[in-house]
């Protein structure tokens, strides 16, 4: 099973990257870009085949390691 | 919304403190106005519980330009040059989310020393963790270590020196203080006082988020659909943008175009104004709406309570208001005309068209709360018979476990996290006894260095203070350099609870004492109270920072390693054996009890004086003042940094070695002096009646005593590596 | 000669990079990124820092800048490009030099002196120096870990296009020296016709014999020849 997780900061918190790189794309031209912000994309695959487990289980690897759950948010975007 | 009492204690506030704020401006406040006095009448803006015993600190003398009481300290080193410093904590943030909180701390002192037209040439940092098997301690460890690299190296300024230490008693409160230094020109100072009327206020740097905004109105307040983002929010750092902060306010700088400037620190928007204003006895006014904002809908008081990171407030000149913007656009920065000053005294702020808070200033800042809390007084501890105790040692064996214990291990691993020689002023690098940084575009030598001794203010407080500062001169003088000033960055407990207060007062007692014995005034500094929890306060940690002076950096260099076989090892300075609270005691023995060394101001200044001299007559190759593990763990750092073995002295059959090398008695340092200076060196101090001693002999390799020890220097490296490099391996 | 050094917003080590061009009397102009049009130069040098902050990739948004097509037409015309550190990052960003600069091997900022064999001497950087050399200077950086594929590898090493290789100091090149993972232990590289040079280490931070060393020296020296 290969879950898709991205995760990004929170709303609220300062994104200096994101805001460096609209900047950016806003000086060469792209003057339609009203925000960006930038987060990270995870695929990780299980030897399960029952979808919740997954589920449960990347849950967890978040909430234990692969998320700073003081400043940051995810999101599982697909389970194949 | 009505502000009840829950409102009042969610704000930090106590039922008495509000009805003076009630008193103060004759009617209840609203809760923008509530969030304001929150602000600057808690214990970091207004020092309630520390000012009326700061005020009996010694913080003039002929080389001071600036005390205490503006962003930063000033002090003049001659030729129209002068050093701004600070050392400011930010211990709280840091225990939440380490790197953040690191970070944002080293930005936060770097922002107070630039915003007073010096360039930062140096950073330090103090930084304390729980025991090493504390949970939290690992990841609080490397989260702080990389905050701290994160930041500096990205800005671009060296972190050159620094202490770590581990114990128990930081357990649930670890401290991150970071100190920074910066070259200035003594005619180029600028200061955070209003002058003039009707003068622009000007925001620059980063927008405005709701970063660091306590939760205090939001819990008695109703939650719907837009609560989610109202949620208290992490300061995250962004060295970049303050790298252009830096370089666009040190440009403006140039001309006079900057009445009086500020850094938006704790307490964002609120602090910078009021105190601004206030200190030039005027009014300020300004208009929210034409603050900067990142996040939509921001209400006035997220605006003034926001801790948003990278923001500065200028007075300008007027008319200068279209150059400075120029200047800042350039940059790629946020510039925003949000006010004036005015002559009302008060501070009034408008948004949509309304006055949201109209305040007097005097209620916010020289009427603030100011206690004189009860202390307890502490009694010194009585020595008791440890003789039996300590007969049944090797002192082999005590000197390996000594130099493989965490809080003596080579830190190799934290510091190579930090660009050192960023700036290409970096003479000496960490791991002498202070670092030096050139003074750009001069021969001089700043020497800068930050040290601690909690475990000696927890024993006697009295005694703590002043060996903390004497240490902090040793430092300077062991790398050769006249000691000036000091920064003080005060770490305690809850102040409500007397015995805190007792070790905090007689802390200043013995620092004060020393710093007008030894002319070491205290520029600059913050205190920082709450550390801990309900069931334990940390011991009393007074770090001190220091700063001095070489004159000609054409003089040799002055470092601990040892240089050259052959050469002799003196000891300055009278050892009595002192094993009290010593690192000895303490780390390996667990004996606790028992009164800190005391420091003997006299032989102090005498000693110190005398390396001085010492150093300026070329007769000296190295140097290393004698602290924590006492004469064997200064002797053993000498030889593992300059790769060079030492055939140490056997003592006279009266002396007991264990004392004698593991005493931790003040005052001392180790010189390396070549065969050719050693009559010389000799004369001179019988001749000025230092006490001494021939203790060893730089050999080409091994740490030999004979009888009882021979080491090899690659085994005693490793050791000394071993524990840091193991742990953080996974 | 005439020398000039980009600055970037971000860009740290200009003015130590000016110090030493100074030292050996280049005249040096600082040039911004904004600017359109280069001074007459000799020698253009590209310095270290954290332009941009290396957000979303050291150097890849600094070699977006209006400047960097002037400095790559003149790179094309063979005058000498020197990139230290983030100047590197920045030159393989634009594409003047092949491969990438990854994430150091521990994963960790990592600050140090380092011992370096000069593989290579044909060429305007390192005329004054012996092959084979070992010379020391100092690292400082995150993303140092020098990464191309096979054929560009085997491009660079058959032609003498290796500028530096990581050692210790008798010059042994190993695994255990290879201080951040960098393919064949490579910490500096040159273009095909050998007028660019990208080098992790820094040359401008070994100027002074007596403070850390004057190895740095060299590398200006060999230019100004």
């Amino acid at each position: 099973m290969i879950i898709s997780l991205v995760v990004t900061l929170k709303k609220s918190v300062l994104d200096p990257q994101g805001k460096t790189i609209q900047s950016t794309l806003n000086n060469m031209g792209y003057k339609s870009l009203s925000n960006l912000r930038q987060g990270k994309y995870f695929t990780i695959e299980l030897n399960e085949t029952d979808k919740s487990k997954a589920e449960n289980i990347v849950k967890e690897m978040c909430e234990k390691l692969l998320v700073n759950q003081i400043i940051e948010d995810y999101k599982i975007d697909s389970i194949k | 919304m009505k502000i009840t009492n829950e409102i009042v204690k969610n704000h930090g506030l106590t039922t008495l403190e509000f009805k003076e704020i009630k008193s103060l401006i004759g009617r209840e406040p609203n809760l923008v106005e509530l969030g304001i006095f929150s602000a600057m009448w808690n214990e970091h803006c207004s020092y309630k519980s520390s000012k009326v015993h700061l005020k009996k600190l010694p913080t003039k003398n002929e080389i001071v330009i600036q005390g205490p009481g503006e962003n930063a300290g000033v002090i003049d080193i001659k030729d129209g040059d002068a050093i701004v410093f600070k050392i400011e904590s930010h211990n709280h943030p840091s225990y939440i989310e380490p790197f953040q909180g690191a970070a944002t701390g080293v930005g936060g002192i770097l922002r107070d020393v630039f915003t007073m037209g010096a360039r930062p040439i140096a950073l330090l940092n103090s930084i304390h963790f729980g025991d090493v098997n504390h949970k939290k301690t690992k990841h609080l460890l490397n989260g702080v270590v990389s905050g701290i690299g994160g930041y500096g190296n990205c800005i671009g300024i060296p972190t050159v020196a620094g202490e770590t230490k581990f114990n128990e008693s930081y357990n649930e409160n670890i401290l991150v203080n970071a100190m920074a230094v910066g070259l200035a020109k003594k005619d180029k100072i600028f200061y955070s006082k209003a002058k003039g009327i009707n003068k622009p206020v000007v925001y620059v740097g980063s927008k405005t988020g709701r970063d660091g905004i306590h939760g205090a109105s939001m819990a008695s307040a109703e939650f719907d659909e837009n609560s989610e983002e109202k949620k208290p929010t992490v300061q995250v750092g962004d060295p970049f943008t303050e790298k252009l902060l830096l370089e666009s306010c040190l440009e403006l700088m140039k001309d006079k175009s900057i009445i009086a400037i500020q850094d938006m620190g704790a307490a964002g928007l609120t602090s910078s104004s009021v105190e601004m204003a206030s200190k030039g006895g005027l009014g300020i006014e300004l208009e929210l709406n034409k603050v900067p904002i990142r996040e939509q809908d921001m209400t006035p008081y997220e605006i003034m309570l926001s801790e948003s990171q990278e923001r500065m407030l200028i007075i300008l000149e007027e008319g200068k208001e279209d150059y400075a913007k120029k200047i800042f656009e350039k940059w790629d920065l946020d510039f925003s005309i949000i006010g004036k000053t005015t002559a009302t005294n008060r501070l009034v702020l408008k948004f949509d068209n309304e006055t949201v808070a109209d305040l007097p200033l005097s209620a916010l800042s020289d009427k603030a709360p100011m206690y004189e809390r009860k202390s307890k007084k502490i009694k010194l501890p009585k020595k008791f018979d440890y003789k039996d105790k300590i007969k049944k040692f090797e002192i082999k064996d005590l000197i390996l476990k000594l130099i493989s214990h965490p809080n003596f291990n080579n830190k190799n691993w934290i510091t190579s996290q930090f660009d050192q020689l960023v700036m290409g002023d970096t003479i000496l690098r960490s791991g002498s006894d202070a670092a030096i940084i050139k003074a750009h575009d001069t021969n001089k030598g700043i020497a800068v260095t930050v040290d601690s001794s909690a475990k000696f203010c927890a024993a006697f407080p009295l005694y703590g203070g002043k060996q903390i500062i004497a240490e902090c001169w040793r430092n300077l003088i062991a790398v050769g350099a006249k000691p000036l000033a000091v920064t003080n960055c005060l770490n305690f407990g809850n102040p409500e609870n007397p015995e805190i207060m007792g070790q905090f007062t007689d802390c200043l007692k013995g620092m004060k004492e020393a710093c007008v014995f030894l002319n070491m005034p205290i520029v600059s500094g913050n205190v920082s109270f709450y550390n801990g929890t309900n069931q334990k306060n940390i011991d009393p940690t007074p770090v001190i920072g220091g700063v001095g002076l070489i004159t000609n950096l054409d003089r040799k260099l002055i470092d601990h390693k040892l240089k050259k076989e052959g050469n002799i090892i003196i000891k300055i300075g009278k050892t009595f054996g002192h094993l009290y609270q010593s690192a000895l005691f303490l780390e390996i023995l667990n004996l606790k009890d028992g009164p800190p060394p005391e420091v003997n101001l006299t032989n102090e200044k005498n000693n110190g004086e005398m390396i001085l001299k010492l150093v300026s007559g070329n007769l000296i190759e190295s140097c290393h003042d004698i602290s924590s593990g006492g004469t064997i763990m200064s002797l053993f750092e000498m030889a593992i940094g300059g790769n060079l073995g030492l055939k140490i002295n056997k003592l006279k059959s009266t002396q007991n070695y264990i004392e004698y090398f593991f005493g931790e008695d003040q005052g001392r340092y180790l010189i390396e002096v070549s065969k050719a200076n050693l009559s010389k060196v000799i004369e001179i101090l019988k001749k000025d009646s230092i006490a001494y001693q021939e203790i060893a002999t730089v050999i080409k390799e091994n740490i030999e005593l004979e009888s009882f020890f021979e080491f090899k220097i690659s085994e005693l490296d490793n050791l000394n590596q071993k524990w840091f490099n193991d742990y953080n391996a996974n | 000669m005439n020398s000039s050094i980009i600055v970037f917003p971000g860009s740290n080590c200009d003015r130590d990079m000016q110090v030493a061009l100074e030292k050996l009397q280049f005249k040096n102009t600082m040039v911004w990124h904004k600017d359109s049009v280069l001074p007459k130069s000799d020698l253009i040098v590209i310095p270290g820092g954290f332009s941009y902050g290396d957000y979303l990739r050291s150097g890849a948004i600094a070699s977006k800048s209006n400047i960097l097509k002037e400095v790559i037409k003149l790179a094309n015309t063979g005058v000498p490009i020197l990139g230290v550190c983030n100047g590197f990052q920045i030159l393989i960003e634009t594409g003047l030099l092949k491969g990438a600069l990854l994430r150091n091997r521990s994963l960790k900022f990592i600050s140090t002196d380092v011992f370096l064999k000069v593989e290579n001497t044909e060429n305007k950087f390192c005329s004054k120096l012996k092959k084979n050399q070992i010379i020391k200077l100092n690292i400082a950086h995150n993303e140092g870990n020098y990464f191309t594929d096979k054929e560009h590898l085997k491009e660079i090493e058959n032609n003498g296009l290796v500028a530096f290789r990581y050692c210790d100091a008798s010059g042994t090149v190993s695994e255990k020296t290879n201080i951040n993972g960098s393919i064949n232990s490579i910490a500096g590289i040159f273009n095909s016709n050998k007028n660019i040079l990208g080098m992790m280490p820094h040359p401008e931070r070994m100027i002074n014999k007596e403070i850390h060393g004057d190895d740095g020296l060299s590398i200006f020296l060999s230019l100004i020849s």
